[in-house]
């Protein structure tokens, strides 16, 4: 019989479905497989009681004739920004070490209710700051690929969603759930050559979702193929009344939708996102993606984003300042970390407990936020980045005009090492110079893998879509995804 | 240097952050640095554009004006969020005497 972990989030539904196995089966295989792989560190929670519940309710509604929930059977891994009823959620931070959340976050209970089960709570960088994961509290996640240099080199799996971008590429889970505020979906799904799709932002209820810049935080997928990425996108979106941002639209039917027959498809190629001195090899991936969608039957038109070096210092104004806000919460009173040092008073004790539980990083960015929104500074900062981000949104509008998506490179470079860019914060930021313009337009865009570099190492292109357009988003990523043939996986080493 | 050890202890200070004299004389540099290189979107002529408050056009709903319109967000929650509480005493949130 076919190794069960091999199998991606449709095949195990439509398998369990037809009795082809059972979902049991399916979940103490993965159970097994992620119980294995402690060296990845990708897990900070194991919950096997969670996901055999669910199979076994699978199982026994086949068992009963009943029609089956569209994700039964399927396990899922869980990042650890999502409250679950019960399970510890930290956003990989010390300051909410030891946190039960007593409700379970709307993402999550949309997948429990499709009937998927969670093999655990995925590591990630801390507040879903970084695009590394070495800002997480409990340790780097550890790619699961390895440079075809012989050496063994720890690479990044990237960031935030590294837990989720590592356990999906070694297999330890057929999909999971990430998030997204600057590229922290699309750019690890790249480096670890999976797919992951961020929504259009308000598609995914954020309540339950530990907040860190609510303007752009976004839910998504990070699955193998395309397909399972619209199965889990659809189970995941939908209206709630409980976020004041979420879209009162109906969920597409994203899976039924998928073809990847462009013809009659305008494909739009920004020139700036051609950066010097970016390598070759990001240059030669970027086009064979405009020739697989050429061949697809789309047609290739070039479009200007003339903002687009804004973004990136735009988005480190915005971003940092929401957190400054959003994080003002952990202060040692209602839940979390407290430090109170002897004879301290109550200010005392706020700063304390903020500077013992939050991480550099975290921190960096919250005086950057706390900065930038300060008297005197407000119009000069957040007012003027805001401004910018209209203009971004508007670059996107006027090039929607003249095609129906973009085609970009996902990141401007393959993994790198952990370590390689720790030490230059300016260094590691320039890393999601293609994943953040969309973010702040609020874009549907995603990443699928288009080829392996010299080192033998993913590669991965980004597809940004209109508004609500997620159909064709995934559809040519479809088209993308069956040209590449991108067969390639991590060899275990773990 | 536009952001020196004393703006970043007073930063800290409203960010209720305690901060060594060595951790601010290490954070001025980075900070300073990433403020720099922000700074170039002051060249960006925004005269006559509206700084952005919603990504995606969308109305503000309102609920009905009842007690526990969602029972999910309702009230009468006290005990479910004691449990996390660092420190609580008869269903308050206790912190470090304030008043003397």
């Amino acid at each position: 019989m076919t190794d069960l972990t091999d199998l991606g989030v449709a095949a195990i539904r439509d398998g369990v479905r037809m009795g082809q196995f059972s979902a049991v089966e399916v979940a103490d295989a993965f159970v097994v497989k992620v119980a294995q792989a402690k060296a990845l560190n990708a897990f900070l929670v194991e919950t096997p009681d969670h996901v055999l519940a669910a199979a076994r309710q699978a199982d026994a509604a086949r068992a009963a004739g009943e029609l089956l929930k569209p994700l039964a059977g399927v396990p899922i891994g869980m990042k650890d920004l999502f409250c679950t009823t019960g399970v510890a959620t930290t956003a990989a931070s010390h300051i909410l070490e030891g946190f039960v959340p007593t409700y379970e976050s709307t993402v999550s209970q949309n997948l429990w209710d499709a009937g998927a089960g969670m093999l655990g709570k995925l590591n990630m960088d801390q507040f879903a700051m970084g695009s590394s994961n070495e800002t997480s509290a409990f340790g780097n996640v550890i790619s699961p690929w390895r440079r075809g240099d012989g050496g063994n080199a720890d690479l990044a799996p990237g960031g935030s969603s590294g837990g989720s971008a590592a356990a999906v590429s070694a297999r330890l889970c057929p999909g999971a759930t990430g998030t997204d505020t600057g590229g922290s979906i699309r750019q690890p799904a790249a480096f670890t050559g999976i797919s992951g799709i961020k929504p259009t932002y308000g598609r995914c209820s954020r309540w339950g979702t530990i907040a860190f810049a609510s303007s752009l935080d976004q839910a998504g997928p990070m699955a193998r193929d395309v397909r399972d990425c619209a199965i889990l996108l659809e189970a995941m979106s939908g209206f709630d009344a409980k976020d004041g941002t979420s879209l009162q639209l109906d969920v597409p039917k994203w899976e039924h939708g998928l073809s990847s027959n462009l013809s009659g498809l305008r494909v739009g190629i920004p020139k700036e996102y051609r950066i010097d001195g970016s390598p070759v090899e990001i240059d030669e991936l970027w086009q064979r993606g405009i020739d697989w969608l050429k061949d697809a039957g789309a047609t290739i038109v070039d479009v200007s984003l003339p903002h687009t070096k804004y973004a990136l210092p735009a988005y480190y104004i915005i971003a940092p300042a929401e957190a400054s806000s959003n994080l003002a919460r952990y202060d040692g009173v209602r839940y979390g970390l407290r430090d109170l040092p002897e004879g301290a008073g109550l200010q005392d004790m706020y700063a304390a407990t903020r500077a013992d539980g939050f991480g550099a990083e975290v921190k960096r960015r919250i005086l950057i936020g706390t900065y930038v929104l300060s008297a005197g500074f407000y119009d000069a900062y957040f007012t003027q980045a805001s401004k910018i981000r209209t203009l971004i949104a508007r670059d996107f509008e006027r090039a929607f005009t003249q095609c129906d998506v973009i085609l970009t490179p996902t990141a401007p470079s393959s993994a790198f090492a952990l370590g390689e860019k720790s030490a230059d914060p300016l260094a590691m930021y320039l890393n999601d110079v293609f994943t953040v313009p969309s973010s702040l337009a609020g874009l549907p865009a995603m990443s699928v893998p288009g080829g392996l570099d010299k080192q033998g190492l993913p590669l991965g292109l980004q597809i940004i879509g209109k508004p609500l357009d997620e159909q064709g988003v995934l559809n040519a990523g479809l088209a993308i995804e069956e040209r590449a043939g991108f067969t390639a996986r991590p060899s275990q080493w773990w | 240097m536009a952001v020196d050890t004393t703006t970043v202890k007073k930063i800290a200070g409203l960010a209720r952050i305690a901060i060594t004299d060595e951790d601010a004389a290490r954070i001025a540099p980075e900070l300073d640095n990433i403020l720099g290189w922000i700074e170039q979107l002051g060249e960006v002529d925004t005269s006559g554009v509206e700084p952005m408050t919603a990504v995606i056009p969308n109305t503000l709903r309102l609920r009905d004006d009842v007690i526990d319109a969602d029972p999910l967000t309702g009230g009468g929650k006290r005990d479910q969020l004691m449990t996390n509480a660092p420190q609580g005493d008869h269903g308050f949130f206790t912190v470090p005497k304030v008043i003397e």
